[in-house]
């Protein structure tokens, strides 16, 4: 007999709208068996605007707000405020938004709600660029990612700025829980979310999610791909609560080079491009290391 | 009871007496007085309300539209440059169905810098699917605020309302103001209860995505609450009328226009005015009479157009000007009485933008220069702004 190690229930029809592959998809379908149907999703416009189907169908078992782009902080606000002046206390109110309407459009709303300590759990899917709109960058595009506004040319070499560190800046703007999570590691989603819903205060998830049209990879990748993330150390999974860091996955064992050219949008780099993202990435999760240890445990 | 506050004070006031659930507001002047005077509220148990206190106006309006579904009955002020911000949510609370009512204490948009008031800032929402309604003074503000709500939460309506108070002249400006009784505004406007909010055991999505084949319909529906709403303002200007004595006249509030040779449409503060000088006038026998515009959205056609086939000169005061076609009114009033072109004369007035004081004379000078067209003189400009400091224009 096999092992359930997540919650059988789903919140996601068959038949969405989502691409094959896709990791933001994946995300949701995790992040809602962790927090059951005492949940109402607010959502800016991003791939989940069309992943969720066409009207009047949709795809999703608990209610969704849709928004414009930059307003998920300011729409969680005033959907926990009515929340709390109706008396209604066991609802987790989400704010579900991409990498884009989070860390360049969404952050001065996000931030607001953070100032306010607004009750609610915002998750990032992070597919490292404007996706819904065929491959923008964003502020989450790494280091000379190809997307098609850093193309490339003779004068410069794809996307020339790294990522934002918007872990960092919403720490120091007052969250009450963080973590990184990946749709390669579901039942971590489900742990932290759980954690998540029953702290108080904004708590901030940021989901690495695999993008297969905007990442060039097969959609059968989509998984593997996003796992290479953390077990190269791109994308460290962890948890920072009161203060403290906790290490989710130590699992750093391969170089970033595996990551890296199983993916398209990184075709052209060089190997001093590779030495450059490698040291960067080294030096990060040393720093993060340091970091954690003493202090929150983890959730998994 | 009777008190003696401003325009903005009233504005807090009628928030309070609707008994508000969620508010959420940014400073800017002149309407911050607004927003302090409910913080005040909230702060000492006077109104028991929620604030958020949102990093801008276009975070005030997407936290509403999110208290909003939820079913929350919800607030906000602002003016100028804040409503110019709040633009894109503007359309969306509209399209959204959420009945937010909203003072907005119209000013100037710079540059040049102005805090001033005039309606450039209303103007430019007029196609975003709100209600907008205009206030004479500050009774009227505070009475249209408890009107906005019925109307803007009628179910067969279900869309936001701007109810407009001039800048400085009536938002810092004190007047009497008979303060109902909280107890018979609650017979008045019964608390919020729509039937689209959400339902967590029925789950529902809101704001979808909408492909061509469906989302004309949902534009038309957007019209036809409008159109509805003509009825619903009268309907709740009646009921007002009733449950405290005080009678606006509906969309279109005609004064001394029964006999009238020349009539001018009118907005807002400068509305009283122009009565006065329509007074002065009347007791030099002239007959010219004032058609006060309370709601622009919906616009109020078919009454103008009844005012028409009785009035033969019909000038426009605008706060406002819209490039290509002179003032906002002017250009929805020619509209409406087109029908009745080669039959009605129309001019239009451009004046007091960005807080130039419209005075009584000016009003007599506009009265006089409508006689004159009525008894068959030139009507010069098509548009003429007035005060200008230029020799060589009329005024």
């Amino acid at each position: 007999m096999p092992k359930f190690t997540l919650p059988k229930e789903e919140y996601i029809s068959k038949g969405h709208s989502g691409c094959a592959g896709c990791g933001a998809t994946l995300l949701a379908r995790h992040v809602l068996k962790g927090l059951g149907p005492r949940t109402i999703i607010n959502a800016p416009a991003c791939c989940w605007s069309v992943v969720q189907g066409v009207w009047p169908r949709a795809a999703l078992k608990v209610p969704v707000i849709d928004h414009a782009f930059e307003c998920t902080g300011a729409v969680s606000s005033g959907i926990r405020a009515a929340l709390d002046i109706k008396g209604i206390e066991d609802v987790t109110v989400v704010g579900f938004a991409g990498d884009g309407g989070t860390v360049d459009i969404g952050l001065q709303a996000l931030s607001g709600a953070i100032d306010r300590r607004t009750d609610f759990i915002y998750v990032m899917y992070d597919n490292e660029a404007y996706m819904n709109t065929g491959i923008q960058r964003s502020g989450c595009t790494p280091l000379y990612a190809w997307t098609n506004t850093t193309p490339g040319g003779s004068s410069c070499a794809c996307n020339e700025s790294p990522k934002k560190r918007i872990m960092e800046m919403l720490i120091e703007n007052g969250i009450s829980y963080g973590a990184t999570v990946s749709i390669a590691y579901p039942e971590d989603i489900v742990a932290k979310v759980k954690k998540a819903k029953n702290i108080r205060g904004t708590k901030f998830i940021h989901a690495l999610s695999s993008c297969p049209p905007g990442w060039k990879i097969s959609p059968a990748k989509s998984v593997e791909v996003a796992r290479l993330a953390t077990q190269t150390g791109v994308f460290p999974l962890y948890e920072y609560e009161d203060g403290a860091f906790a290490m989710s996955k130590d699992i750093k064992s391969r170089p970033v080079e595996d990551y890296l050219m199983v993916q398209g949008r990184y075709k052209h780099l060089t190997k001093e491009m590779i030495a450059e993202i490698q040291r960067a990435v080294d030096a990060g999760y040393e720093a993060l290391k340091a970091k954690c240890g003493k202090g929150a445990g983890s959730a998994v | 009871m009777l008190d003696l506050m401003t325009a903005n004070a009233a504005a807090a006031k009628a928030a309070m007496l609707a008994r508000v659930e969620v508010i959420a507001a940014y400073p800017i002047t002149p309407q911050t007085s607004i927003s302090e005077k409910l913080a005040e509220m909230c702060a000492n148990n006077e109104l028991r309300a929620k604030y958020i206190k949102v990093e801008s106006e276009h975070s005030a309006m997407a936290a509403l539209i999110g208290a909003s579904f939820i079913g929350a009955r919800t607030f906000t002020a602002t003016s100028s440059q804040g409503l110019a911000l709040m633009h894109e949510m503007l359309f969306w609370a509209a399209g959204a169905r959420r009945p937010i009512v909203m003072p907005v204490v119209s000013r100037a948009l710079g540059p040049p810098w102005n805090i001033w008031t005039d309606h450039m800032d209303v103007m430019g929402e007029r196609d975003t699917g709100w209600l907008q309604f205009f206030c004479e003074n500050n009774q009227e503000t505070l009475d249209m605020i408890l009107m906005a709500y019925r109307i803007a939460e009628d179910r067969d309506i279900m869309l936001p309302a701007m109810v407009i108070e001039d800048g400085f002249i009536l938002s810092h400006t004190f007047e009497k103001v008979d303060v109902p009784a909280i107890e018979e505004v609650d017979f008045y406007l019964h608390p919020f209860n729509p039937d689209v909010k959400v339902n967590l055991n029925k789950p529902r999505r809101y704001g979808s995505l909408v492909m061509p084949d469906w989302a004309m319909e949902f534009r038309y529906n957007n019209a036809l609450a409008m159109e509805r709403a003509k009825k619903k303002v009268v309907e709740a200007g009646t009921a007002f009328k009733k449950a405290f004595g005080r009678d606006y006249g509906g969309l279109l509030e005609e004064y001394r226009c029964e006999d009238a040779e020349v009539a001018l449409v009118i907005v807002g503060s400068a509305a009283g005015t122009a009565k006065v000088s329509a007074d002065r006038m009347r007791e030099r026998g002239k007959k010219v009479g004032v058609l006060k515009l309370r709601a622009f959205r919906p616009f109020p056609s078919d009454e103008l157009l009844a005012v028409g086939k009785r009035v033969g000169t019909i000038g426009v005061f605008d706060r406002s000007y819209t490039y290509g076609q002179g003032g906002a009114i002017f250009g929805e009033v020619r509209n409406a009485l087109f029908p009745l072109a080669g039959q009605v004369r129309t001019k239009g007035y451009i004046g007091g933008l960005g807080g130039r004081d419209v005075t009584e004379n000016d009003f007599e000078k506009i009265f006089e220069d409508l006689l004159a067209i009525s008894s068959g003189g030139k009507a010069g400009k098509e548009i003429e702004w007035v005060a200008l400091k230029d020799g060589s224009l009329r005024w």
